[in-house]
């Protein structure tokens, strides 16, 4: 899709510019006459709902940084300062910190998306390898940062995930001895967290700028899977899809205030407002929510070392996810059998979620286990096999002839050369 | 001519084969500060030892005492526990040790109170603690029990309690590093 430039410079300035610096003509050819198929649904939003957020992270960061204080003895005091003393204080906190969870809600949607409608397929494996990795990125950031106001879950939560490195064997203890500048959780470890937490979100930036362009050489997958052949499949990303996507994030912004001004703290622990206490450790640990379903399946494996490979090989598992997936037909909504075992799956996942809050016992322990053997059995024995099992439904011939039906057959150049004029 | 060139091929392959071998010796030697800085740095290290006077702690007792930002248990034993930790069979246990691998003198079991799994503080120092169903420790976070020995008997922690080393200075003190 990586086609001819139509960028035509408006002034002579712009022309003299253009000739020296081609940005104008980039972002021109990949955000104003981008084409992009014509059918996309909301779903796909969601990419520009979280390039919002990721701008909003850093901007309410930066300003958080210039009143913060990473040192055990003033972090958490720093942190009260900014939300009773510095004007907007609490704005821009609540803001940092519900849109993290916003930012963990938009990406599992985006991914969701992108499991159903196959968009990991050929030819987007690296598009959909560089998501994983943004994934990976985000969880390591979002970590970090609740490290900071050093309450008792920032405390304990970060003993607790640190701690996992020790499970690697020979090295483990000097692994997380390095990791913590100390024999314990302490100063070194808050300060190096805070250097890191500040840097991930630019080397985010960095991800996201190669993932946008791995996406511009195929563009973008749409609901029927099928892929654009000709030009009255596309329509302009603007004014299209920038209006389109622009409402989607007013849309999910009215989310994104009701937490910040209603409900800031329900998607935090309150233990974290009871300053850390290296020699008490809280009755109930648990990771904020977007990291929980990663938990359960670490606390359902009865070996230390296992549940630690189980957790990051459940996320390592999705970048090989383009290999297990035998089926040529990307979008679930031709694939019948699929598309069941996807809403299982994201039940299961759903299922692992709430486990993972709940106190590894009893039942829940046998269903934690239960849904974790079936989290790892639907990439490797379900996808591969419903590959080979399953008769897809017919496919549309084109992204035209499935929005426009039969009319598209008589007229295909009528119809779709001013789509502006179809309401 | 095809002479010299090959003279010239190999000097070349010589010439680029130690250009690389230096190249990574530098890099590696330039890697390793950026790394080591990172590790603990002198003025930790130098905490690392410390005297504990437990005169004052009656039998079924126990204290808790900071060593390199870990806490130490010292819990002076019953008779009961003593018993119930000397007879327990090797062959039952995760992690076997015997009682007296882990003692010096078997009234005062002392070891770093750090749940072998994923690090969080066991519960049962203080009197009314829940302390697992082999009277020892309970550790919250994931369900870890421990014995009176510190040894781990049920859930996930892979190892007994470590032991800090430790030497008596009085039938009452020790220097714990
Ligand atoms: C990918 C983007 C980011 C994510 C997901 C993220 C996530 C978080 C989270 C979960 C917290 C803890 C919130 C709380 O409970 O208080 C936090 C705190 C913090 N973050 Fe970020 N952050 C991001 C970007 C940034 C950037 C770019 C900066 C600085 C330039 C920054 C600076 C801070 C500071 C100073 C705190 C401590 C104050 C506080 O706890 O509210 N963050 N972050
Ligand atoms: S940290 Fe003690 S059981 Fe997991």
């Amino acid at each position: 899709m990586s086609g001819q430039s139509t960028y035509t410079p408006g002034s002579g300035f712009a022309r003299w510019f253009d000739e020296r610096l081609p940005i104008m003509r980039l972002m021109h050819d990949s955000f104003v006459d981008f084409p992009n198929p014509r059918n996309l649904n909301y779903w796909w939003t969601f990419g520009g709902i979280l390039s919002f957020l990721l701008v909003t992270q850093i901007i309410t960061g930066i300003i958080l940084a210039m009143h913060y204080t990473p040192h055990v003895d003033f972090a958490f005091g720093s942190v009260e300062r900014i939300m009773r003393n510095v004007n907007y204080g609490w704005l821009i906190r609540y803001s940092h910190s519900v849109g993290a969870s916003m930012f963990f809600l938009a990406v599992y949607i985006h991914m969701g998306r992108g499991l159903y409608y196959g968009s990991y397929k050929a030819p987007r494996e690296i598009l959909w390898i560089l998501g994983v990795i943004i994934y990976l990125l985000m969880m390591a950031t979002a970590f970090m940062g609740y490290v900071l106001p050093w309450g008792q879950m920032s405390f304990w939560g970060a003993t607790v995930i640190t701690n996992l490195f020790s499970a690697i064997p020979l090295i483990g203890t000097g692994v997380t001895e390095w990791l913590w500048g100390g024999f314990a959780i302490d100063n070194p470890t808050l300060n190096r967290f805070f250097s890191l937490h500040y840097l991930l979100p630019f080397m985010i930036v960095g991800v996201v700028i190669l993932h946008i362009w791995a996406l511009h050489v195929p563009g973008s997958n749409n609901p029927t899977g099928v892929s654009v052949k000709d030009k009255e499949d596309t329509l302009p990303f603007h004014p299209y899809y920038t209006v389109k996507d622009g409402f989607a994030v007013v849309v999910f912004m009215i989310l994104f205030a009701y937490f910040i001004f209603f409900n800031p703290n329900i998607l935090g622990d309150a233990v974290n407002y009871v300053p850390a206490d290296p020699l008490s450790t809280p009755p109930h640990i648990v990771p904020e929510w977007y990291l929980l379903p990663f938990y359960a399946i670490l606390r359902a494996i009865p070996d230390k070392l296992g549940g630690v490979v189980a957790m990051f090989g459940s996320i390592a598992v999705l970048a090989m996810l383009p290999w297990l997936d035998r089926s040529k037909v990307r979008s679930a909504v031709f694939r019948p059998i699929y598309k069941q075992f996807f809403w299982i799956f994201i039940i299961v996942f759903l299922i692992l979620g709430y486990l993972g809050s709940q106190p590894p016992e009893g039942w829940y322990l046998l269903i934690s286990r239960i849904a974790t053997a079936w989290y790892f059995a639907h990439f490797f024995l379900i996808l591969p096999l419903i590959g080979l099992l399953e008769t897809p439904r017919p496919l549309p011939e084109s992204i035209t002839k499935s929005v426009l039906g039969s009319a598209a057959g008589g007229a295909p150049s009528g119809s779709a050369a001013s789509p502006e004029t179809k309401g | 001519m095809a002479q010299s060139d090959t003279v010239d091929e190999t000097r070349r392959d010589f010439l680029f084969v130690a250009t690389g071998a230096m190249g990574v010796v530098g890099i590696g030697a330039i890697a390793w500060p950026l790394i080591d800085q990172m590790n603990p740095d002198a003025s930790v290290l130098s905490l690392s030892s410390i005297e504990v006077d437990f005169e004052a702690v009656e039998v079924g007792q126990a204290i808790t005492v900071m060593w390199r930002g870990k806490p130490i248990f010292i819990r002076h034993r019953t008779a009961e526990e003593i018993r119930v930790a000397e007879e327990t069979p090797l062959d039952i246990l995760p992690d076997p040790e015997t009682d007296m691998a882990r003692i010096e003198r078997s009234q005062w079991l002392i070891v770093i109170g750090i749940c072998t799994h994923l690090g969080c503080i066991p519960k049962g120092q203080s009197i009314g603690d829940e302390r697992g169903e082999y009277g020892g420790w309970f550790c919250p976070c994931h369900g870890s029990h421990y014995d009176t020995a510190g040894r781990i008997r049920k859930g996930p922690a892979p190892k007994n309690l470590y032991l800090p080393p430790y030497a008596f200075l009085t039938d009452t003190s020790i220097k714990i590093g």
